[in-house]
């Protein structure tokens, strides 16, 4: 063997070292997720229930037709924020779950600066209740990051201790001092006014704005990731933290600063909630999008232009809930079995990599 | 009701600590034998709820609450040996695992105890510590649930076991050093497995405790995280089982301080006194992590504080 050998298939070495890798980070997911739903499967058979009516069932409502797109679309901007929430930390070896937290108090920014301009243009409100939402969201994730580089506070624990505080915070402020008077039956900040509502983007079906930006948000997190000397050196403090403070790199800014970005994501997702579907802030704010999206990066790997594909089918499944619910009889938690198991498969599949001959360039070499 | 007038807040809160602390002393245990052993279970909070509902639905089906115990216990160390099977394979990380068997977990306790929310079943019984008192707040806070007092007795039997018994001294040596257990003929992959089995167990115990006890019922918002933060406890705990005891008092307290209040007539700053314990509980990890030195007493295997 030397370097100028060629594959049985008459691929060039080069090629194979650079597809296999790529080959092997699309291969060995998409099979967990298969046998998650396989064993899924299983679950419902024990039940009594056909699977196939499931999955048919989850085709139907979420992605059969131009309205179940729109149905599943609609529900993936939130996944695709919170899901960046997780993946970003990550790519530095930090394990963030408290995206919720963020969700709810960005929500609520958005929510409380939008009633204090009532009048304002959308021009000028919508920029300062998409900035406040960011840096209120950053800074609540960014803390736990400035806790995990000054203090060694875990960050896995600390995240999630701080999304329940969160959420305690916002309750609070949205039945005390940010109440509107006008809501009775359910505590919610004024409405806002139609001009600082976010609309459909103009593409025929009612999706809102917040797909766009969730997708321009993954994209950019790539390019930041993959193709800045920034996302290289966080990448590096990732796999190894004391060879990255050996070789100088800042890994206590890249720790704030990419768990502050991860934040920022994570409260533009309350902006767009507020914005675009409840119109206030409320308890309706803490729908559980800041845990699916803990899902939503791990089955990514953590990679950000991966999110967008995984939130989209995560989005499916939970559109399809309610059809599931009335046409089988099964109880809303059936999608959080399928979502604990299908995460649990996934997580067992990391095992995998490095292992399988057939993406080793070597397994193409010996058969020439 | 004879009228104490504000000494009823520190006595509400001293039985709200009793009655609230027992499931955080029992996840605790658990979690502290997983820990010591040099794996960590953050899937402890989904082996509560469905500990919490597999007890409710056990003590509704055979009338026995302590049944419904025996069986949340059961139904915890199969999750415990779940958890330590997965890990022990390589590349696996025991956190985010922890993380997906809380999803888990959670999913399957809300999918089977649908049936179960609405049914009555038999609680389980109390002790009145409080006989020697005629004030009725003294006995309505000294009346401790049997599980407080074997918890009590846990944690005394367990410091005694790590101290002086070869298990505890087995299980030091594994999670202190997984090479060092190896090299005197331990298996690392064994005693760690059996640790988080017996640990998700403890953790079963005190959902059942949840949901046959106080609060008392079974429905899917029985649990806000105590499970997470009797994680969190473990670590400011020190991994000392006694600690842990202690510790779980001070969270249960926290927890017992909004409805202490609201008993003598405070009601406003209801969900800032709600999240008491998750601001104590930070508080506390802020103060005793450190960020340059390894956390005394800490196992060294232990990927959290690595």
């Amino acid at each position: 063997m030397n370097d100028t050998a060629t594959a049985s298939l008459g691929i060039p070495r080069p090629a194979l070292a650079k597809w296999l890798p790529r080959a092997e980070a699309v291969a060995i997911p998409l099979a967990a997720l298969i046998c998650g739903l396989v064993v899924f499967s299983l679950f419902l058979l024990t039940q009594g229930k056909s699977p196939i009516e499931f999955y048919a069932l989850i085709y139907k409502a979420g992605f059969s037709t131009a309205f179940s797109w729109q149905n599943t679309l609609s529900r993936v901007a939130p996944l695709l924020f919170a899901g960046l929430c997780v993946a970003l930390p990550a790519r530095l070896g930090l394990v963030v779950i408290g995206g919720e937290g963020a969700i709810a108090l960005g929500g609520l920014a958005a929510a409380v600066l939008g009633a204090s301009m009532a009048g304002a243009s959308p021009l000028i409100g919508l920029p300062i209740m998409f900035a406040g939402a960011a840096l209120v969201g950053g800074a609540w994730i960014g803390a736990v990051g400035w806790l995990r580089i000054r203090r060694g506070v875990n960050e896995t624990i600390a995240s999630l201790l701080m999304a329940y505080i969160a959420i305690a915070l916002m309750n609070h402020l949205v039945e005390g001092p940010f109440r509107d008077p006008a809501s009775l039956n359910k505590p919610s900040t004024a409405p806002l006014t139609d001009a600082l509502r976010v609309g459909d983007m103009p593409i025929g079906v009612e999706v809102h704005w917040g797909f766009a930006f969730g997708v321009l948000a993954c994209v950019i997190s790539w390019l930041l990731m993959d193709r800045t000397t920034l996302g290289f050196a966080a990448r590096i403090a990732g796999d190894n933290i004391r060879a990255a403070q050996v070789q100088g790199l800042p890994v206590g800014k890249l720790v704030i600063g990419f768990t502050a970005l991860g934040g920022a994501f994570a409260g533009l997702a309350g902006f767009f909630e507020v914005t675009a579907i409840h119109g206030a802030a409320n308890a309706s704010l803490v729908a559980g999008y800041g845990y699916t999206g803990i899902l939503v990066a791990f089955l990514a790997r953590h990679n950000p232009l991966a999110i967008i594909p995984v939130a989209t089918l995560l989005a499916g499944f939970e559109a399809s809930s309610g059809l599931i619910q009335r046409r089988m009889d099964l109880p809303d938690a059936t999608i959080l079995v399928m979502e604990g198991i299908v995460f649990v498969v996934i997580l067992l599949s990391e095992t995998l990599y490095g292992r399988l001959p057939v993406f080793n360039p070597r397994f193409w070499e010996t058969r020439a | 009701m004879t009228d104490i007038g504000l000494w009823g807040v520190p006595l509400a809160i001293l039985g709200g600590a009793i009655r609230v602390s027992t499931p955080f002393l029992f996840v605790s245990l658990g979690e502290c034998l997983t820990e010591r052993s040099g794996r960590i279970n953050l899937g402890l909070e989904g082996t509560l709820v469905f500990g919490a509902m597999t007890g409710y639905a056990v003590a509704y089906q055979s009338g026995s609450p302590w049944l419904g115990v025996l069986a949340a216990a059961l139904a915890g160390a199969v999750f415990g040996l779940f958890h330590g099977w997965i890990c022990k394979f390589r590349g696996v990380n025991d956190i985010a695992i922890g993380i997906a068997m809380m999803l888990l977990g959670m999913g399957l306790a809300f999918y089977f105890g649908k049936p179960f929310i609405q049914p009555v079943a038999p609680d389980l019984p109390a002790i009145p510590l409080g006989w020697w008192s005629d004030i009725p707040q003294v006995q309505a806070a000294l009346q401790v649930n049997a599980l407080f007092i074997v918890g009590g007795l846990l944690a005394l039997a367990l410091h005694w076991m790590f101290r002086a018994t070869r298990i505890g001294l087995t299980i030091r040596v594994v999670g202190d050093s997984t090479d060092a257990a190896r090299a005197i003929g331990l298996n690392p992959d064994t005693v760690r497995l059996l640790a988080t089995a017996a640990g998700g167990a403890l953790a079963g115990i005190g959902g059942a405790y949840l949901s046959l006890y106080y609060p008392g019922s079974w429905n899917e918002g029985i649990s806000s995280g105590q499970g997470l933060m009797a994680v969190a406890l473990v670590i400011f705990a020190r991994w000392n089982p006694i600690n842990c005891f202690w510790a779980a008092l001070l969270f249960g307290g926290a927890g017992a301080l909004g409805p202490a209040l609201q008993s003598v007539g405070v009601s406003s700053g209801y969900y800032l006194f709600f999240a008491a314990p998750y601001v104590l509980t930070l508080a506390l990890l802020i103060l005793t992590s450190s960020p340059d030195k390894a956390l005394h007493g800490a196992p060294g295997e232990l990927s959290i504080t690595k």
